[in-house]
């Protein structure tokens, strides 16, 4: 989706200010949203808050903090679910339990959680339609959907620098068609080829996309 | 701030709505919001303590800077560091949530690399921690592929021209590590005395590292 969450290469947003001695969390709700989201076992493949974020109007979306994102596709995702309503939400009050089995994350396995991760690599056969050194194109998608593939390289043409392996492919994943494992990798864009010939000669910006986002160039 | 609970108080209200009411307190959106999971034994409110005690308490900066320090004096260590991020970050007990698959990318003389997710807010957990503010912000995101310099050199840092800028964009599910250059007038610093001086921002590429205070510049 062009939304405004692809920011790459946006101009005019302001300065970048940098907060001395800045906390985790700037107040205890955003520890409790953060905690939530990463405790909730909500049956949702992974990545769909980051999508739930991506559908907020961009004006809302400018106007939010960082938590209150989160908040907000937190909420939208479990209401979606079924695991929650809206007027609950409102209320405070439970209407209901766990009604559809939800595993519940204790406090003794967190440590061991976040220790485990939840890597998206997959360990299954998938043949590299790229090799490192070859020049490629970022295709000219726009899909209404998720999509890892910024705005600012579509059309660009690049060379892969490396191959990471093989991922699930979010822009599948998050739509509900499934894992899609397919290979990632980092390519190196030169700054010319993505911002014209006032970039500087040398500099680049190394991107991570999946076969599909490529063709050969 | 919304004094009271306003029109969030108001389930018919709320319901109707497309999109969640905004302008409410998000504390208190987000204390109803845990007292609904929460009774709804969907989440166990001693599990979100730990969670943020986790990321406020024992995870953060200071590891990354350790993996920094310990591949300033161990060059097999940097070797594998730079192969295998992961399996290398792994050696000193950090990895996970965040941190599944690491690359980390070396600041040399000659090149200055930068991390950045325009998209969104990928950051290495297991060795910075969750990301500060700027690093989600609009202006981060948008300027840092399109004018590295230019920012880098408002945040301080003047990078001569011949230095080639590496940006990297987490668009995947990898994550990025910088490996700072180590500062000039160190050589008789401890390993532990070098993590001291590796900071948050220069393992994301804003800043380079600084010599010790009171070091003579050679």
């Amino acid at each position: 989706m062009n939304g405004i969450h692809d920011m790459g290469g946006l101009q005019d947003m302001g300065p970048v200010r940098i907060e001395k001695d800045e906390p985790v969390f700037h107040a205890p709700w955003e520890g409790r949203v953060y905690a939530m989201y990463n405790a909730i076992d909500g049956g949702w493949p992974a990545g769909s808050g980051r999508y739930e974020r991506e559908l907020i109007p961009p004006a809302e979306y400018l106007r939010m903090s960082y938590y209150e994102r989160w908040l907000h596709s937190l909420s939208e995702l479990l209401v979606k679910n079924g695991l929650v309503t809206r007027a609950e939400l409102a209320s405070g009050t439970a209407a209901g339990g766990n009604d559809k089995g939800r595993k519940v994350l204790h406090a003794a396995q967190v440590r061991a959680t976040i220790a485990r991760g939840f890597s998206s690599r997959r360990d299954v056969p998938a043949v590299a339609q790229f090799h490192v050194g070859e020049r490629v194109r970022a295709r000219n998608l726009n899909p209404t959907g998720h999509t890892r593939l910024p705005r600012y390289v579509r059309g660009r043409a690049g060379t892969i620098a490396s191959d990471h392996g093989v991922f699930v492919f979010n822009d599948s994943l998050v739509q509900g068609h499934g894992e899609s494992p397919q290979h990632v990798y980092s390519v190196r864009f030169a700054a010319r080829e993505l911002w014209g010939s006032d970039a500087p000669a040398h500099d680049s910006v190394y991107v991570d996309l999946w076969d599909e986002h490529l063709e050969p160039a | 701030m919304t004094p009271g609970l306003g029109a969030a108080g108001e389930p018919g209200h709320a319901h109707d709505a497309e999109h969640q009411d905004l302008p409410s307190d998000p504390a208190l959106r987000t204390k109803a919001l845990e007292s609904v999971l929460v009774g709804r034994g969907l989440v166990d409110r001693a599990a979100l303590d730990e969670l943020v005690d986790t990321y406020e308490h024992q995870i953060g900066p200071r590891n990354g800077a350790r993996v920094v320090a310990h591949a300033w004096v161990d060059a097999d260590y940097k070797r594998r560091l730079l192969e295998n991020g992961t399996a290398a970050i792994a050696e000193l007990g950090y990895g996970g949530t965040e941190g599944e698959n690491m690359v980390v990318v070396e600041n040399t003389p000659r090149v200055h690399n930068l991390i950045v997710c325009t998209l969104c807010s990928c950051y290495p957990w297991p060795v910075l921690g969750l990301p500060p503010v700027w690093y989600k912000s609009a202006a981060y995101r948008a300027r840092s592929v399109i004018d590295p310099r230019g920012l880098l050199r408002e945040l301080g840092l003047e990078l001569p021209p011949d230095i080639e800028v590496r940006v990297w964009d987490s668009t995947a599910e990898v994550r990025y590590l910088v490996l700072p250059e180590r500062p000039p007038g160190t050589e008789k610093l401890t390993e532990s005395e070098l993590a001291a001086l590796v900071t948050r921002d220069a393992m994301v590429g804003i800043a380079r590292v600084a010599p010790p205070a009171g070091s003579v510049p050679a």
